[in-house]
């Protein structure tokens, strides 16, 4: 009766490994699964038209991404120029002061935008951006990239301000007891020793963050809304990468399906170089000490 | 970690020369005072204004949210009061606005795409905290893993609507139900996919925080491997892999662009779960840019505010139970 009973538990041992991994490698394979499709259908949309051209009326064959791409360029740069300033500082404040009831309360309240629906920030947008900037234009309610870009920026404060905090906090403190000590105010020593020893963290923060919002779409829909004509001037509504793969998605006409396809492929492409720039460069300029 | 005192911290270190303790000031913020007694003082007080409007800056935000969901939400708030929750009619047109099909919408999907990850995403907890902690297999899930997770919305409704509508409107066929192949299946299948790298990077944290010495106590009373996950692991760890699962639900909840595209967009309580139906997120998504009446607009923000509430109490509730875990295993 012992060794039945062990051959079982033996057995369940052996079974419970197998179930652990075929389990595991299903749950990973749909990355291959949506990779190997999208580069599968969206290479065959790929070639020079595709990225020089806007979209095309209705019904008529061809038209590329040119609008989105220039679109989501403009998001992007303006989300970064208003979060990373304002996430530094943040993330500098945290890492500096660890024990104040302040930060106790901020910490939650980076963890709350970052749990935010992407949708409720959308509606935020709309509400903070959009109609003030309506009202300061003059014009009706005018949906911009402006608008976008700073709601953008709500979503990536709290990826670079942890990246920040936490890169700050493993600098040593010896780093930071040599520059005081050499009559360095403490400001300077934030500024000309702590942040710059921090780089390569708080890079790598600020490009996961332009991976993370690169591919948002629900703020964009109150916000940016979207255009079928070419724009680059930051007042007016514009189209984006993710915002052309939904709406082509839903159309009905198997041509924008293409464009979509193409446009999924240049969007996921980005992203994960980016990511894996992240992974292979950025973290590897990191001071080690 | 001791070692990394900010220089903020008010808890004095002792000075490492103790030979010239006349010169070596007790703590950094004495040293501070006397390095910058005139010049730098003004800019050290500025520094620490800017510091500390950094951190205030987050809580003004998540609290104008707050305030701006409201605010906003006031005209329905008031027009319906809590009936608004159990109305069943949602009529634009004719001014009648119940949120109840779209609670209804957003806990089903979210639970069921719950319930499908569940068996995925333990699986691969336990992979990742301990069977596979190292090596190329375990870099490889890892970082496939990790890639999905950064796979945008939008990109999961596009595969979703060209490969799981089809398969499940072959499926409806083949069981003699409507083919609308979206639905709140299709939904929340791809809702489940999407939400796996979240709950499993957080499972495999909590596993990798149980002691050594429990493990080997366990083996060494002859115990298997799995005897030892099953019995030791998991228990251990439990409310934090409860809580990775909690943070998963708000993640589905939340999720708007993919269910968008999936769900197919019907104002009505689903009648089983292959119908079309309609979450909160969806119909926010869907009507907040037509809708033209104040009160239309209103109740479409008060969603909003039942959303974030929900999420954030969520939100709480996990990542407390996470970081309780955390400070306590590491320390």
């Amino acid at each position: 009766m012992r060794d039945a009973n062990l051959v079982i538990r033996n057995g369940v041992n052996v079974g419970f490994k197998a179930v652990i991994i075929v389990f595991s490698v299903a749950a990973v394979l749909p990355l291959a699964f949506i990779l190997g499709f999208i580069a599968f259908q969206g290479i065959s949309a790929l070639n020079l038209d595709f990225f020089i051209h806007g979209s095309k009326p209705t019904g008529e064959v061809g038209g590329g991404i040119l609008n989105a791409l220039v679109g989501s360029g403009l998001l992007i740069l303006i989300a970064s120029l208003a979060a990373v300033p304002v996430s530094v500082v943040t993330g500098v404040y945290l890492a500096e002061n660890r024990t104040s009831k302040l930060a106790f309360f901020v910490r939650w309240a980076v963890d709350l935008i970052q749990g935010m629906p992407s949708i409720v920030l959308g509606l935020i947008g709309y509400a903070w951006f959009v109609l003030p900037i309506a009202r300061a234009t003059g014009s009706g309610v005018t949906f911009s990239i402006l608008a976008g870009g700073l709601t953008l920026a709500l979503m990536m404060l709290p990826i670079i301000i942890k990246s920040t905090e936490e890169t700050v906090r493993l600098i040593p403190v010896s780093l930071k007891e040599a520059s005081i000590a050499l009559g360095v105010p403490y400001w300077r020593t934030i500024l000309s020793v702590v942040l710059p020893a921090s780089l390569s963290g708080i890079v790598s923060g600020v490009l996961i963050a332009v991976g993370r919002i690169a591919g948002e779409t629900a703020p964009l829909l109150f916000t940016v809304f979207g255009n079928y004509y070419f724009n680059a001037d930051i007042l007016k509504p514009s189209d984006a990468m993710p915002l052309l793969i939904f709406n082509y998605t839903m159309s009905p006409y198997d041509d924008l399906h293409r464009i979509a396809w193409g446009a999924a492929f240049v969007l996921v492409a980005f992203i994960l170089i980016l990511n894996i720039f992240v992974r292979l460069v950025v973290r590897r300029w990191k001071i080690r000490f | 970690m001791a070692e990394f005192h900010s220089l903020n911290s008010a808890d004095a270190r002792p000075a490492e020369n103790k030979g010239g303790a006349e010169q070596a000031p007790p703590s950094f913020k004495a040293a501070r005072g006397r390095v910058g007694r005139t010049r730098g003082r003004i800019g050290e007080i500025l520094f620490k204004i800017l510091l500390t409007g950094g951190g205030f800056v987050v809580l003004v935000i998540v609290a104008g949210i707050l305030l701006s969901l409201i605010v906003n939400s006031v005209p329905s708030l008031a027009a319906f009061g809590p009936a608004f929750l159990a109305g069943t009619t949602w009529n634009p047109s004719g001014g009648e606005f119940g949120a109840l099909p779209f609670i209804v919408g957003t806990i089903l999907t979210a639970f069921l795409a719950l319930f499908f990850s569940l068996p995925f995403s333990l699986s691969l907890s336990v992979l990742l905290g301990e069977y596979f902690r190292k090596g190329p297999f375990a870099a490889l899930i890892r970082t496939m893993m990790e890639l999905l997770a950064g796979i945008p919305s939008v990109i999961y409704g596009l595969a979703g609507t060209f490969f799981i509508v089809p398969l499940i409107q072959a499926l409806e066929m083949g069981i003699g139900f409507v083919p609308y192949g979206v639905g709140i299946i299709s939904a929340s299948i791809v809702l489940a996919v999407m939400i796996i790298p979240y709950s499993a990077s957080l499972g495999k944290e909590v596993l990798e925080l149980v002691p050594e010495e429990l493990k080997e106590g366990a083996y060494s009373l002859g115990a298997t491997r799995t005897e030892v996950v099953t019995r030791i692991m998991v228990p251990y760890s439990f409310s934090g892999i409860i809580a990775g699962i909690t943070l998963a639900l708000g993640r589905a909840l939340g999720e708007t662009i993919a269910v968008t595209m999936l769900i197919g967009n019907m104002n009505a309580i689903p009648e089983n779960l292959f119908a079309p139906g309609q979450t909160i997120a969806s119909l926010i998504a869907n009507e907040f840019n037509e809708a033209g009446a104040d009160l239309h607009r209103a109740s479409l923000l008060e969603l909003g505010l039942i959303l974030f509430v929900i999420t954030a109490l969520i939100t709480i509730l996990g990542k407390y139970v996470i970081r309780k875990m955390s400070v306590g295993g590491s320390s």
